[in-house]
């Protein structure tokens, strides 16, 4: 499509696709709005609520709302940086998220989105859940602690890995990522160059014997925040 | 004018906190300049001596002992802060939270594959605190003022937080001095 | 493996085309047959109509009613709500646990009975009630719920707790219920005499661009609740790309206090679906779906009998109301299973294409993108019945009815403290008081109107109207007298939403959590001043960032509580000067200790 929509993203003048996601517009402009369930090459998952920008000042999920023309969005302002920490507060306080021994510390992106937002400690109570960690498998592992349910586990292995190791079950607060058999992890046809162990954004999902592999200090987000990169595109 | 008083207390925590308190190396010279030190292991002094200014707290809250110092703290001092991990979410004692206290009790005195008990009995010293349900988060028993999370914290990241409380600066933490590893 | 199982399942899977769209039909017949949906049928399943095992886990794991693992042969799912709780369901459930041996949640070793709690039944004018099986039972007291396990205990047959019928249809052949319709006031619209076709025969004469004129004229809104405009709604189906089109009637009814769908679904079903075949019509769809509330159950027999009775009138099937209008229609009915959300449009489409009941992103809209990625129209019982209604007597009588902007009648389901509960229909406009004097409820001391999503108004509310532009409902009116504890009813609708919110968004999932324990955390008199604050920006936090209006409005009852109810937070919070956290409670924390140890604290005696 040759067409382009103009809108108005933090006062500068963008073109997008038609058909593009308010996220993806923006990141191409150089602006990086705050996400965690979007993940490039999967379909809009709209469950994090991180990304809520305010679009002609109505709040919207901004990797599920298309660009239109002539919309206002706004992505930076002191409302929404407080919705934001919420947001990351109340995953924190609602799983086990022990960053001290964590594989994934340092490469974490709820850990960075903490530390861009210069979270200290929630303000809400820890739930300090009962779960459970799946170490079946030879090479793999699934942490139910750390896990946020954004789903980029279950739709990398159903889209992009085409095979279907994981799905939800339950629902509200009891709501977890199941596998594809009666025999956990073991069982399913997951294997260890699956794109889904790379596609969780925490420590939830990922291979064994590979823990701390990057010292501190060299890790992805010990000197930058997360989003850096796509803001550098701007001030280039 | 005397100088603002700092304690500081290690509940349940490894004392890495406070080790890293000790990381500062030679400003702790100045620290010296900048505060006197009431109760606090790194002087020994065991029972506060007046009103403080600054109270640093390692570790959450896993028995009634630390519950019982906190409290004290908090009575006793203007700003209260947690230093770590522990202090600010429970930290790894805090692993036990959700596994019934009875099996906490029987690994630990019982059963646990190092244990040589032939009482078969929980010892039973007042002396020994009594364990809470759970393992707390400081600011769930009392509240906090601030919070330095890390596990320990950077040296730099006290250093940074102590200066400014102690030149009446808001707490503004640069990007690379939060982290919670 | 039960030998049987996989003949039957094969049978079932067959049956629904071994279709995993159909996958809530799947379950649901598995679990009817064989008491639950076990590994081994979850394995069978998905083989049978080729899916994996983790999808049906998925969809069985996601409903109330439905389980992984045994039950009982007789599940008792006593009603858990507010209404239910001022009419006693706790010395209910007491009764009911004792006499039944094990305590809620829990199946007796025998496997014969097993004891839940359910979210509103829909029956909140006979409460307490509670559904054994599908069998609604009724005014339940404790000596009531006592005979009731003897007698199943005797008979095993829920059914024969029916000893006398309720009013109306209640007594009809395939309802055979004990529940009664309470209606106390008809009026012009939904209650009034219908002729079967009346209304389809005018629609036909029309072209379907002049049904919907027609229903836009009338500036008919949903009834649900949102209160979109209906000719609208049907405008952008009909003018979406699609092979198919379908119109689905949502009889999810799940709003706690709600109940008027069920005395539609029982008393007036042709006119609803009349009201499915206009929409169908003017649409361009062929296909209809009623999505029945699983509580609603007992009602399914009957509403098939209705259809079939209007497939021989020749009002369903092909060629509706004979070959010249070229119009074929038919309609199925979709069970739920006990999700509450479901009610939400996108969710309810979820439901229907065999999944969880996550409801969707929009856009696209279901008037774009609905059912099977097809256009489809979502609309409430109410809404289409009001739909028929406009055909047979036109946009200008209906729309002289009520409000400018509320135009026509709406149902309300009364309940809680007052003499006349039931069902009224009354012109929209009418002010608060004068339906509080309508149903014997003049000395209210709170109204919870909207249900747990609407809001808590006190006094001075009472003279504002009900409509959409003043206070909104969708039917449900929930009295409190003067000695019920307003806060104690926010506390159980946040309860309620922690019990049904999907987990799909992080507000809903986990700040519903956050709100209800705060709550009870006043509740219990550790409440401080800055408490207000922390529920308000919570509060504010889930309404506005969550994905759907179930989250969108759950945080309602703290919220619209906190607006109207200040005092009664005010009066139970405490400054705390010590700066210690009055929710820490040393005594109850050190309370496992003293057990395993068996001394007290030398520290705090």
């Amino acid at each position: 499509m040759s067409e382009t929509v103009t809108l108005t993203i933090d006062g500068a003048e963008i073109q997008a696709k038609p058909g593009q996601m308010i996220l993806v517009a923006a990141e191409e402009a150089g602006i990086y709005i705050p996400r965690l369930c979007h993940y490039k090459g999967l379909k809009p998952h709209g469950s994090c609520r991180l990304c809520t920008v305010t679009v002609n000042g109505k709040p919207m999920a901004s990797c599920t709302q298309p660009v239109a023309p002539g919309m206002v969005v706004e992505t930076k302002t002191e409302a929404l940086n407080q919705f934001r920490r919420q947001i990351l507060e109340m995953l924190f306080a609602e799983g086990n998220h022990y960053c001290m021994f964590c594989e994934k510390s340092g490469n974490c992106e709820l850990q960075a989105q903490g530390y861009r937002y210069g979270m200290t400690a929630p303000r809400y109570p820890f739930q300090y859940p009962m779960r459970d960690i799946d170490a079946s498998h030879p090479d793999i592992f699934l942490d139910h602690n750390r896990c946020i349910l954004c789903a980029r586990c279950v739709r990398t292995s159903k889209d992009l890995d085409g095979k279907n190791v994981f799905q939800f079950v339950n629902r509200g607060k009891h709501k977890r990522v199941a596998v594809d058999s009666r025999a956990r992890l073991a069982g399913t046809n997951a294997n260890v160059t699956d794109q889904a162990l790379g596609a969780c954004p925490v420590g939830a999902l990922m291979k064994k014997r590979v823990g701390y592999a990057v010292p501190v200090g060299q890790r992805l987000y010990d000197h930058k925040p997360i989003g850096s990169e796509i803001e550098a595109k701007a001030s280039r | 004018m005397a100088k603002p008083k700092v304690a500081t207390a290690s509940l349940a925590g490894c004392f890495g906190c406070h080790m890293t308190v000790l990381d500062i190396d030679d400003r702790i010279l100045k620290l010296i300049e900048l505060v006197d030190f009431d109760k606090s292991p790194i002087d020994d002094i065991k029972h506060f001596t007046g009103r403080c200014a600054v109270g640093l707290i390692e570790g959450g809250c896993c028995n009634e002992e630390n519950v019982h110092t906190l409290q004290d703290f908090r009575k006793h001092c203007d700003v209260l802060i947690s230093v770590g991990d522990c202090a600010t979410m429970g930290g790894i004692p805090a692993m036990r939270n959700g596994i019934p206290l009875e099996e906490c009790y029987a690994e630990a005195y019982l059963v646990g594959p190092s244990v040589h008990n032939p009482s078969g009995r929980i010892p039973n010293d007042p002396e020994l605190p009594l364990l809470l349900d759970k393992v707390y988060p400081c600011q769930e028993v009392v509240k906090m003022d601030y919070h330095i999370p890390g596990c320990p914290p950077s040296a730099d990241t006290i250093w940074e937080t102590l200066v400014a409380l102690l030149s009446n600066k808001t707490v503004d933490l640069p990007y690379e001095l939060i982290k919670y590893d | 493996m039960n030998p049987n199982l996989e003949t039957d399942i094969r049978q079932i899977c067959k049956e629904f085309g071994n279709d995993r769209g159909r996958m809530m039909d799947i379950v649901i017949a598995v679990q009817k047959k064989h008491g639950c949906v076990n590994d081994d049928a979850m394995d069978l399943i998905a083989k049978t109509v080729a899916t994996h095992r983790v999808e049906v886990e998925s969809t069985v794991s996601f409903y109330a009613f439905l389980s992984t693992r045994p039950r009982g042969t007789i599940v008792i799912r006593l009603c858990h709500d507010i209404i239910d709780k001022m009419h006693g369901s706790d010395a209910v459930a007491a009764a009911l646990a004792r006499e039944v041996g094990v305590p809620f949640g829990q199946t007796t070793s025998d496997g014969k009975i097993t004891l839940e709690y359910a979210p509103c039944l829909g029956l909140c004018d006979q409460a307490p009630a509670a559904l054994v099986n599908d069998v609604p039972v009724t005014n339940l007291s404790t000596d009531k719920a006592r005979w009731m396990v003897q007698e199943l205990r005797k008979h095993h047959d829920p059914n024969q707790l029916v000893t006398e019928f309720g009013d109306g249809n209640n007594a009809h052949e395939l309802i055979r219920s004990m529940v009664y319709n309470n209606i106390r006031k008809r009026g012009e619209v939904v209650f009034a005499e219908m002729k079967p076709g009346e209304a389809l025969q005018k629609a036909l004469s029309m072209s379907p661009a002049e049904v919907i004129r027609e229903i836009k004229a009338s500036r008919l809104r949903g009834r649900g609740g949102a209160g979109f405009p209906t000719g609208m709604k049907w405008e952008f189906t009909r003018g979406a790309p699609g092979d198919n089109r379908y119109v689905m009637c949502n009889a999810d009814e799940g709003e706690p206090g709600t109940f008027k769908d069920r005395v539609i679904l029982t008393e007036c079903p042709d006119l609803m679906f009349e009201g499915m075949t206009i929409a169908g019509y003017a649409i361009g769809g062929n296909t209809g779906i009623l999505y029945l509330r699983g509580e609603y159950a007992y009602l399914r027999s009957y509403l098939e009998h209705v259809l079939a009775d209007r497939r021989k009138k020749g009002l369903l099937g092909k060629s509706v109301c004979g070959a010249k209008h070229c119009f074929d229609f038919d309609i199925r009915i979709q069970m739920g299973a006990g999700a509450y959300v479901c009610g939400e449009e996108t969710a309810l489409i979820s439901s229907c294409e065999g999944t969880r009941g996550d409801p969707k992103n929009r856009p696209p809209y279901p008037a774009q993108k609905g059912y099977l990625d097809c256009p489809s129209v979502v609309n409430n019982v109410e809404t289409l019945c009001c739909a028929a209604r406009i055909m047979e007597k036109g946009a200008a009588w209906f729309a002289q009815m009520g409000t400018t902007d509320s135009p026509g009648t709406k149902l309300l389901s009364v309940s809680g403290d007052c003499k006349r509960p039931g069902v009224y229909e009354v012109p929209f406009g009418i002010p608060v008081r004068e339906v509080l004097a309508m149903v014997g409820a003049e000395d209210a001391m709170a109204i919870q109107i909207g249900g747990a999503s609407g809001q808590m108004v006190g006094p001075k509310d009472y003279d504002r109207p009900i409509s959409y532009e003043g206070l909104a409902t969708g039917g449900s009116l929930m009295v409190f007298g003067p000695k019920r504890n307003v806060l104690e009813a926010a506390h159980m609708f946040m309860d309620f939403f922690v019990e049904e919110s999907c987990g799909y968004c992080t507000p809903c999932r986990v700040g519903n959590v956050l709100l209800k324990d705060r709550l009870e955390k006043i509740l219990n008199g550790q409440g401080e001043p800055g408490d207000l604050d922390y529920l308000q920006e919570l509060g504010q936090t889930v309404k506005v960032l969550s994905r759907c209006g179930l989250g969108q409005t759950s945080s309602n009852p703290v919220l619209t509580t906190l607006k109207n109810f200040r005092n009664v937070y005010e009066g139970l919070v405490k400054v705390n000067q010590d700066k210690f956290q009055s929710s820490f409670d040393i005594k109850a924390a050190l309370t496992p200790a003293r057990k395993i140890i068996g001394r007290e604290s030398v520290i705090y005696t």
